[in-house]
């Protein structure tokens, strides 16, 4: 896994985002950004590569699963890896991530192995 | 509500008795009398309705006093208990979250200092071993001493430092007394605006039910549905694991997904 690679990190709260970053780090990436929703998400993926989105699904503005939708129908995006670190636990919410096409789905609490395990496999399969 | 239920078998029994009378005035031909009956029937309906209506109407204004909305002053400084209460809660969300900006402060203060440390501590160690095999010189070893002596200094520093953040980080956890606090009240609030909301509700249904007035409860469940529509997101589940259409568990997603094919 390429440890260089950019990430952009998707949540309205400031405490999430810093905590996703400091497992991020932990893990040996340090190349990352930070959006507060999917409106201030997507120009920042247009106007410069990303290799990488965590996003969260609630958000004012623009939500994660709509992100998701843009993600996928824009031609440029639509392979970027997704990973859905989220308190939305309905079944039907994580059907609807997996047809819209994310990568992983995380569920809050999360624990630094769940995440740290789900990157690593879609990297795997990214990759592989 | 003794009064109501009162009012409206009054209303009924005068129905079904003006109806029976009815019947047979139009049967023997009466119409006089028939036009009668429909008269005191009408009043009948009309004194519930008003009466309903009135009974709805105080209980909303007492309502709205209780609520301390006084409608004629909406710049007024005493604000609603729902204002307030939004208020508490916006107070909560700033509290909760100085709380955890300020426990990550502490922690990640803490991790230079033990980095330092630590790296210190595998330099010296390296150094001390080859001492113990006696292959350090007179000079080296003096110069191996002073690095002990400012290692035990920095160390007592070190720790000192990072206890003094644990301390912090401990402190910073009184936001749960005051946050606990607020949620009580605002959840009182909430349970009263609802007990009373309800018997707005029951009134209003008594009214409906002098009126006739049938509502399509199809179709506002299919609208309430829509509102419900689970892509605006709901936010944490509470009694996921008393729930089959909520997930408990990473592993629970795990699974959902694999079976899905992921």
């Amino acid at each position: 896994m390429n440890k260089d690679m950019k990430i952009l990190i998707v949540d309205d709260f400031s405490t999430m985002r810093r905590i996703i970053k400091n497992l991020l780090r932990d893990l040996g990436f340090t190349n990352v950004k930070e959006a507060d929703d999917g409106n201030t998400a997507l120009p920042m993926l247009n106007s410069e590569p990303f290799d990488f989105l965590v996003t969260d699904w609630n958000m004012p503005g623009m939500t994660g699963i709509d992100l998701l939708r843009a993600v996928r129908a824009d031609e440029r995006l639509k392979h970027l890896p997704v990973l859905m670190v989220t308190a939305e636990a309905k079944r039907e919410q994580i059907i609807e991530a997996a047809q819209a096409g994310v990568n992983g789905y995380v569920v809050k609490p999360f624990t630094a192995l769940a995440l740290k395990e789900k990157i690593e496999k879609i990297f795997e399969r990214v990759n592989g | 509500m003794e009064s109501t239920n009162n009012s409206l078998g009054e209303f009924e029994s005068t129905l079904k008795k003006h109806a029976q009378e009815l019947v047979e005035s139009l049967e023997r031909g009466r119409f006089g009398e028939a036009v009668q009956l429909i008269h005191q029937l009408n009043q009948t309906r009309d004194r519930g309705l008003y009466q309903e209506v009135g009974k709805l109407t105080r209980e909303l204004h007492s309502a709205i006093v209780n609520f301390q909305i006084d409608p004629a002053m909406p710049q007024a400084e005493e604000v609603s208990q729902i204002t307030d209460a939004a208020e508490r809660l916006s107070y909560v969300v700033r509290l909760t979250e100085g709380a955890a900006n300020r426990t990550m402060d502490l922690a990640e203060a803490c991790t230079p200092v033990l980095n330092d440390l630590a790296s210190e501590a595998q330099s010296l160690s390296a150094d001390w071993q080859r001492f113990m095999r006696r292959e350090v010189a007179a000079p080296e070893f003096r110069e191996l001493v002073k690095r002990v002596d400012s290692f035990l200094t920095h160390s007592a520093e070190g720790n000192q430092k990072v206890a003094g953040h644990i301390n912090d980080i401990v402190l910073a956890q009184d936001y749960q007394d005051l946050t606990g606090q607020v949620i009580k009240r605002v959840t009182t609030l909430v349970t009263e605006v609802e007990s009373n909301l309800l018997k707005l509700v029951l009134m209003a249904s008594q009214v409906d039910r002098f009126a006739g007035i049938e509502h399509d409860h199809q179709q506002l469940r299919a609208e309430k549905d829509q509102e419900k529509h689970p892509t605006r997101g709901e936010g944490p589940q509470i009694h996921a694991d008393k729930r089959e259409d909520v997930v408990s568990s990473q592993d629970d997603v795990d699974d959902l997904l694999s079976s899905l094919g992921f």
